[in-house]
């Protein structure tokens, strides 16, 4: 953005794209779905050390209506992901997904009966963060990952020409 | 403690005790199945023994033909500070033992745990149904029939 | 979930749990009827993935049915396939806010089954670690009660102390969180002068900052008002029902496993068990609290009786040798083989051992038949037996009580569902 000009100019110029990018990225409220331990390295990254507030995640709204972002932090058992997917669905649009730690993103030390091998088999994942419990260092890298990815994507709903080219399969 | 405790139960049930061990200081005492709740109330009222505390209530699946399942009682005694350790076997067939909630109301969740896991019903239950398992779910887990990784398709997941 | 289900034909088997002579009454008009209401899984106030319905009338509530299960990994099952070493990383995630006094109970459940004797030393390092998980586990305890009341600045305070004690464990066992930090017949790496400093420099400093906290709450009209006279249950019920830990000390019952069978280095150190006769949940936090005072007590003593010594026991066929003999000779190479890969080969028998964790009684019950994997491991938690008397607790207070009541309770998800 050509913030440079200002104080001189009183305006600035800018694409509609990339200054709705920069205000979305900017002020991600997560959703905290915290199933175990992973959570609590999640509340230790709210908390005054590590402070997931200065990156604009302000507050971890409880009620998804008013979340941009679900954080999955914890091991999803086939009797949770129901109720995760739900959570999710709740969420208005634009949503982001992070999955935190190993048992979300790949069911993690519990290969058993009962655990989800991955929540990227019912929910679309943007950002996966690995560790058992990942730091909480590692979980705000994942948070200005995901911001990187905001700030690349189309935020206005206008597609360029190539994504809607109509490509035909190969005939054999 | 653990001779008098024996003592005590032969004098009780002569000819219902299946067996007794005493490994690593601790007492195993094996009864059938029918002078169970006899037993338990006799161990829990006794004021010697006082017995007062159902600290666990579990199964193990020995996977033999005969007398499949071992419900296994641990209690403690808040007096004497002892544990004991109390079992019975049940068949594969007719897997049912009666409840001893009468006895310890903290058996009732540990009943709906061992009747999830691995079938065993308890007579007398007053709220028998799963614990940890959706209650769709049809089979018994911790048998050792049952696959680690569970059955293919057994639980739902949601659509993508 | 309304009344109106009741016409639904495919009744829930739960639903029908609820229902009983008592608090059924069968009226036409909506008003006059009782609402069912559903705390779900995912809600902010109750400590992790526990499903509660609850028969209101009006905000009495009349009957709650807790429903569990939806942190089931299945432990077991997973033990049942695992040595005896490989299932130590399991115990981390039982109770996660004091995971290294999971680690202890683990491996001496596994030391009584196979009689391995450890080293003074281990002992006294074990307490100081169990010591210092309890501490942490009360730490958030506290925290998250006052903030479920609505406090929030209590959690602040309290996380702030436990990252100080975060920071030691990372020094001590290489990790923060889950650490993964016994051995069978040890510890994985010896207690170093840095970690005594930190220790020492934490309690100097706990006191103070603790009783700021106390401050904010032991006279606050608000707090005391919310949490006195609310989920009380009486004595004779706690011990009927298999109730441990610190809600059993709040009704009365001075059992503490640490004093009542005791382990590891327990005999030798000074402490008083904390009992208070109330029985609500004002009586729990102020149970927490003055434990955590003891905790501190008991840490400075054994800093200063703490041994010098191996922390291993020597026992090659059953401990893992240090590393660098392993990496440098043969004999200790193959042991570590042996070990890692077909395990431990306790005798045939059955064990059973406690220890007293923050949340309750922790024990394991160790079925072998004497291969490396355990036949059958069943984890006696207390969260599970503690949430059992919810229904108990609840019975005639409001929807207002039911978080104080789960935050004095204290449950941890990943013991309760295993």
């Amino acid at each position: 953005m050509g913030l440079e000009n200002l104080q001189r100019d009183g305006f600035f110029t800018s694409r509609l794209d990339e200054t709705i990018a920069w205000a979305r990225k900017n002020s991600l409220w997560p959703m905290p779905m915290g199933i175990s331990c992973c959570a609590i390295e999640m509340m230790a990254t709210a908390s005054p050390r590590f402070d997931i507030s200065r990156f604009g995640s302000e507050v971890m709204r409880f009620t998804p209506r008013q979340c941009d972002v679900i954080i999955v932090a914890g091991t999803v058992t086939y009797k949770m992901s129901k109720v995760v997917r739900k959570i999710y669905d709740q969420m208005p649009d634009p949503k982001w997904v992070i999955s935190m730690g190993a048992c979300a993103s790949s069911g993690g030390m519990f290969r058993s009966y009962s655990v989800v091998q991955g929540i990227d088999q019912f929910l679309p994942v943007d950002v996966f963060v690995a560790g058992c419990p990942p730091r909480p260092e590692a979980l705000l890298h994942a948070l200005i990952e995901l911001q990187k990815k905001i700030q690349r994507e189309k935020s206005t709903g206008m597609t360029m020409r190539s994504e809607s080219l109509h490509i035909p399969e190969p005939t054999a | 403690m653990n001779d008098r405790i024996l003592e005590k139960l032969h004098a009780l049930v002569p000819e219902n005790i299946a067996g007794s061990r005493e490994f690593r200081d601790e007492l195993t005492v094996t009864v059938t199945v029918d002078v169970l709740v006899r037993v338990c109330e006799f161990l829990k009222t006794d004021p010697e023994l006082a017995f007062d505390m159902l600290i666990d209530l579990t199964a193990v699946d020995m996977y033999r033909p005969e007398a499949r399942f071992e419900v296994v009682y641990l209690l403690y005694s808040l007096k004497n500070t002892r544990y004991l350790r109390l079992k019975v076997t049940v068949e594969e067939e007719r897997a049912t033992v009666p409840t001893v909630t009468g006895v310890w109301p903290a058996a009732n969740w540990h009943e709906r745990e061992t009747f999830d896991m691995f079938g065993i019903r308890f007579a007398g239950h007053p709220d028998l149904r799963r614990l940890y398992m959706p209650e769709e779910f049809e089979h018994h887990p911790l048998r050792k029939d049952f696959p680690l990784m569970g059955i293919p398709d057994s639980l739902p997941l949601p659509r993508r | 979930m309304s009344a109106r289900n009741s016409e639904d034909s495919r009744r829930s088997q739960i639903l029908a749990a609820l229902e009983d002579q008592d608090t059924t009454v069968v009226i036409d008009d909506p008003l006059e009827n009782s609402m069912i209401l559903n705390m779900g899984p995912q809600h902010p106030a109750t400590h992790g993935v526990l499903r509660l319905l609850i028969k209101l009338d009006g905000e009495t509530v009349m009957a709650a049915v807790p429903e569990l299960g939806y942190l089931h990994r299945g432990y077991e099952k997973i033990a049942e396939s695992s040595t005896y070493h490989e299932f130590i990383p399991h115990t981390d995630r039982l109770d996660y806010l004091s995971p290294l006094s999971n680690n202890v109970a683990y491996v001496l459940a596994v030391e009584k089954l196979a009689g391995i004797e450890i080293p003074r030393r281990a002992q006294y390092i074990r307490v100081l670690v169990c010591e210092m998980a309890r501490v942490a586990s009360h730490l958030v305890a506290i925290g998250s009660m006052a903030m479920d009341v609505g406090a929030l600045t209590v959690l602040l305070w309290t996380f702030r102390e436990r990252e100080k004690l975060l920071d030691i464990y990372d020094v001590l066992c290489g990790a923060r969180f889950t650490t993964s930090y016994t051995r069978i017949g040890g510890l994985q790496q010896d207690w170093t002068p840095q970690c005594t400093a930190m220790l020492r420099q934490f309690l100097s400093e706990f006191d103070a900052d603790v009783r700021e906290v106390e401050k904010l709450l032991q006279n606050n009209r608000i707090f005391i008002d919310r949490c006195e006279n609310v989920g009380h249950i009486s004595r004779e019920d706690a011990i009927a029902w298999g109730l441990t830990g610190p809600l059993l000390r709040a009704a009365g019952v001075p059992r503490d496993l640490r004093r009542d069978v005791p382990y590891l280095v327990y005999p030798e150190l000074d402490f008083k068990v904390i009992t208070f006769t109330e029985s609500d949940a004002l009586a729990r936090f102020y149970v927490r609290l003055a434990e955590m005072y003891e905790s501190t007590g008991i840490l400075s003593q054994a800093l200063d009786k703490l041994p010098e010594g191996p922390y291993n026991a020597f026992e090659t066929k059953k401990v893992l040798p240090a590393k660098e003999r392993t990496y440098t000779r043969m004999e200790e190479l193959i042991h570590d083989f042996m070990l890692i890969n077909l395990g431990i080969d306790p005798p045939v028998g059955e064990v059973y051992h406690a220890v007293e964790s923050s949340k309750g009684e922790l024990g394991f019950y160790l079925v072998s038949d004497g291969t490396g994997h355990p036949w059958r491991m069943k984890i006696r938690s207390p969260s599970t037996c503690n949430l059992s008397t919810l229904p108990i607790m609840l019975k005639g207070g409001m929807i207002s009580d039911i978080v104080a009541v789960i935050g004095s309770m204290d449950p941890v998800m990943g013991e309760a569902d295993k």
